[in-house]
């Protein structure tokens, strides 16, 4: 009662609507580059603003989904990181007159360091305990920045104001649609080093490092120095982020890097979607604009009804934003493969 | 003899996947029938699918009544113990809280304190670690415990998958010769899933072989060890 | 060294609070292997239920027994309503549901019962318990509660059928269910049980702290913080490292210059960072051993 072997055949090439995925990759982008490109032309200066400030969360974000989506370390303390870049572009601008053009390497550079530094101690934590110290690190940093140490460089309570900048080579746009130009081409590089980081071979050992960090070990990964660098680099992704905050703000001040930040980023990761590079961009629209759409809805219990959408959120698509979309294409090539049957 | 547990056009799937198609099953009392296959070949996920552990499509019935479609903690209060892959030892407790853990469903405590005794008096090496943490045990004695919180539940029909995985040899004969004893006085039927078909065909009275989600052949143990060709080709001697 | 004793009696004092705390997190995270953020703010609309009985006319200990059922209920309802649904979902999903829940009830707490500080009755007098100054009788009482309450925590985990099968549940529920348990149902007396224990720490630690919305957050953290240095598997580690954060952070405050009313909360939490470095599963958590 022997079967007969089954027939091998290679499967159809995945398509939606007949064009295949690098087509639908080029269109998606080329719409991107124009709405991105028209954008500073057709929206009133604060709704720029809005979009400008979304787009730094999403950076934000990035760095953390580094961190926590494709290396497992779970963090609820990246509001510090983002606050050390912002003060160190604040710093920078006001006290010692640098332009703002460094604030930025500066910033990468020193929370590279902190988050480094913070990683090495941080790699005997596993998950709860990891979560409780960044908590702590987010807890303390406003403190630190409050406190009469420091008081005569981070403006104490006070904050620091900055100037916001001009337009470089006399061109025609307001400050507002400069730094959202500037902020789009500093997000390009940096969406881009994502991706390649991510599809090379450090992001692949990163990633074996989240799933099975003895195996990853046994073959011959340094999983401590991996571990500790992608610290430091999703400090360097949210400390950028910070400083670009603290220009389209043009203000700094302890009590705006709370826990809460913190909270609100670790939600816009989970809400576009863990892991996914592109998901963080749908996280940083959710964080910046969810919260006003609660407080429309209900001035008192703006909580509640934020607590609530949230809920729905998560329910409707628990793997985020980009989950949801992988889910969708599938379905959509599932359908094109049955009926070209 | 009756049937005890009959599985008709069974279908199982993960997700989207289908990874059975259409398996007709049937255990009678009393025995020990094996589950054989390939790596792959779906025969973790015939025995998930008869615990109602993934979704399935067709009929399955223990004792006559409809088991298909009820969840995994009702199926086994009818009496059907499942000792999975991998043991699923509750690694934090102690053994003695595993088999405790075990008869969970079960009053009477004189009766479970004694059903505990039993067990160790099966396996001994489990009384002397009896308030060790679980998850520190060696492969072997993890298995034995397995079988013993299978034991705890008194079921009628035991399924094990692949006991043998990871035991060296003289482990694994003491483990199939205790089985064997299990389902002579203990009367528990068994299905037993296993890579290593010579052990099982040794110790089954029925056989089922399993090729990708498809059943390929049943009959007799005897019948199956001595079909040459079916040997050559899914058993690999 | 009378300052020493002092401030020593003094964090015991605050320590009780986040012993209760520290009891109520490490409880919940036996019961589903999480730890749950909304706890405080749970813990917070339990008082105010709490008070508003009180409002209403019912004697203090009625309404202490009537919170403690409804706060059971609640949190069944809540895991069997508002997480069932993610049943599938990946952790951090989870943790988002945690945070929309903390949310819900701060800013319904607010609206309900909005944000001027209310006063919340104590069942043990206003005085001192031994000397003038050292300790007061509420302090005592809210101490000798956490206690009671650990004790009941043990007996119940260590010694009932249910309470191993709760453990049971939490620590593998695949092989749970195939032992017959009712994991789902496990998990949400699991979520009722530390309902109704923070219920219990937010009615103790209201008088001290005084009602109001906002009044957990800070003590959730500290609860935490006890509950991680003792170890998250030991309930009574629990409790000892939520008097040891209460010690630390009155020596600190009161012994290094540097650190202001503000600092106090972060050395606190940098100690017990510190001590996870040492001993990454707490002082006297169970190390889990597994096999690779």
């Amino acid at each position: 009662m022997l079967r007969r072997t089954i027939e091998t055949r290679e499967p159809p090439a995945a398509t939606v609507a007949g064009m295949a995925a690098p087509a639908w990759r080029v269109i998606v982008f080329v719409l991107g580059i124009v709405v991105l490109a028209t954008i500073p032309f057709v929206l009133k200066s604060f709704f720029l603003f809005q979009i400008t400030l979304a787009l730094i969360y999403a950076i934000a974000i990035l760095g953390l989904n580094l961190l926590t989506g494709f290396n497992g370390q779970f963090s609820l303390g990246h509001s510090a990181f983002y606050a050390i870049g912002a003060y160190t572009a604040a710093i920078m601008m006001d006290g010692f007159d640098i332009s703002y053009i460094w604030t930025l390497p500066a910033a990468a550079i020193v929370c590279f360091v902190f988050g480094f530094l913070f990683g090495l101690p941080a790699l005997r934590l596993e998950n709860i305990y990891l979560a409780l110290a960044t908590f702590a690190l987010a807890i303390a940093i406003p403190q630190v920045l409050k406190s009469s140490l420091v008081e005569h460089w981070t403006g104490g309570v006070q904050g620091i104001s900055i100037i916001k900048p001009d337009a470089p080579f006399g061109l025609p746009l307001n400050s507002d649609q400069w730094l959202y130009v500037y902020t789009v081409l500093v997000a390009m590089v940096m969406y881009v080093c994502a991706h390649n980081l991510v599809k090379s071979r450090t992001g692949r050992a990163l990633i074996a490092i989240r799933d099975h960090p003895i195996a990853a070990s046994a073959m011959g990964i340094n999983v401590s120095l991996y571990k500790s660098l992608t610290f430091g680099v999703s400090a360097l992704y949210t400390g950028v982020a910070g400083a670009l905050g603290a220009l389209a703000i043009s203000f700094v001040a302890p009590d705006s890097f709370t826990f809460q930040l913190a909270v609100a980023l670790f939600v816009g990761l989970v809400v576009g979607g863990v892991a996914s590079i592109s998901g963080t961009l749908f996280g940083g629209l959710f964080v910046l604009f969810v919260p006003n759409i609660a407080e429309h809805f209900s001035k008192g219990l703006a909580g509640a009804v934020y607590g609530v959408i949230l809920l729905l959120v998560i329910y409707l698509m628990p793997t985020g934003a980009a989950g949801l979309v992988r889910l969708i294409v599938t379905r959509l090539v599932q359908q094109g493969r049955d009926s070209g049957r | 003899m009756s049937k005890l547990l009959e599985a008709r056009a069974l279908c199982a799937f993960y997700g989207a996947t289908q990874v059975l198609f259409g398996l007709d099953l049937s255990i009678e009392e009393g025995g020990i029938t094996t589950l054989l296959g390939a790596n792959g070949a779906g025969k973790t996920t015939t025995l998930r699918a008869l615990c109602g552990m993934v979704r399935t499509t067709g009929d399955i019935r223990f004792d006559g009544k409809t088991i298909s479609g009820r969840a995994t903690e009702d199926i086994v209060r009818l009496g059907i113990a499942h000792v999975p892959q991998g043991r699923g030892t509750f690694s934090r407790q102690t053994v003695e809280e595993n088999l405790e853990i075990g008869a969970m469903t079960r009053s009477g405590r004189a009766a479970i304190a004694a059903d505990i005794e039993r067990v160790y008096g099966y396996f001994p090496r489990l009384r002397e670690r009896r308030r060790q943490q679980a998850g520190t045990l060696s492969g072997g004695e993890q298995q034995m415990l397995a079988v013993g919180r299978a034991m705890m539940l008194r079921p009628r029909l035991m399924l094990l998958d692949e006991p043998s995985f990871g035991l060296a040899p003289l482990i694994v004969e003491e483990l199939f010769g205790i089985l064997r004893t299990l389902n002579l006085t203990e009367k528990v039927s068994m299905l037993v899933v296993e890579q290593n078909a010579a052990l099982a065909l040794d110790v089954a009275d029925e056989a089922y072989l399993i090729e990708t989600g498809e059943l390929v052949s049943c009959g007799p143990a005897q019948q199956l060890r001595d079909d040459e060709n079916i040997r050559r080709a899914y058993l690999g001697y | 060294m009378e300052l020493f004793l002092h401030q020593v009696l003094a964090g015991l004092a605050t320590g009780g609070i986040y012993a209760c705390m520290a009891l109520a997190v490490v409880m919940i995270y036996q019961a589903i292997d999480h730890l749950n953020f909304a706890q405080g703010e749970m813990a917070m609309f339990s008082t105010f239920i709490a008070w508003q009985l009180i409002q209403w006319g019912l004697p203090y200990w009625l309404a202490f027994g009537a919170t403690i059922v409804i706060s059971f209920a609640a949190g069944v309802a809540i895991e069997r309503v508002v997480l069932k649904p993610l049943h599938n979902a990946p952790v951090l999903s989870h943790v988002v549901a945690f945070i929309a829940l903390l949310a819900i009830l701060n800013s319904g707490a607010g609206f309900i019962w909005d944000y001027t500080i209310k006063s919340f009755p104590t069942p043990f007098g206003n005085g001192p318990l031994f000397a003038e100054g050292l300790m007061s009788r509420h302090d005592g009482g809210m101490i000798a509660v956490t206690l009671l309450m650990l004790a009941f925590l043990y007996l119940f985990f260590r010694h009932t059928r249910i309470g191993l099968a709760m453990r049971a549940a939490a620590a593998n529920p695949e092989s749970a269910r195939l032992a017959g348990i009712r994991v789902g149902w496990m998990t949400a007396l699991g979520w009722g049980m530390a309902a109704a224990i923070g219920s219990v720490a937010g009615m103790l630690i209201a008088p001290v702290v005084f009602l109001e919305p906002n009044m957990m957050l800070s003590i959730l953290l500290y609860g935490f913080a006890g509950a991680v240095v003792g170890g998250l598997t030991s309930p009574g580690g629990a409790v000892l490292g939520g008097f040891l954060v209460g010690i630390v952070e009155n020596l600190a405050g009161t012994y290094i210059p540097v650190v202001g009313r503000e600092m106090k909360l972060s050395i606190a939490l940098f100690i017990i960072v510190a001590v996870l470095c040492v001993k990454p599963s707490g002082l006297f958590g169970r190390p889990i051993v597994t096999r690779v």
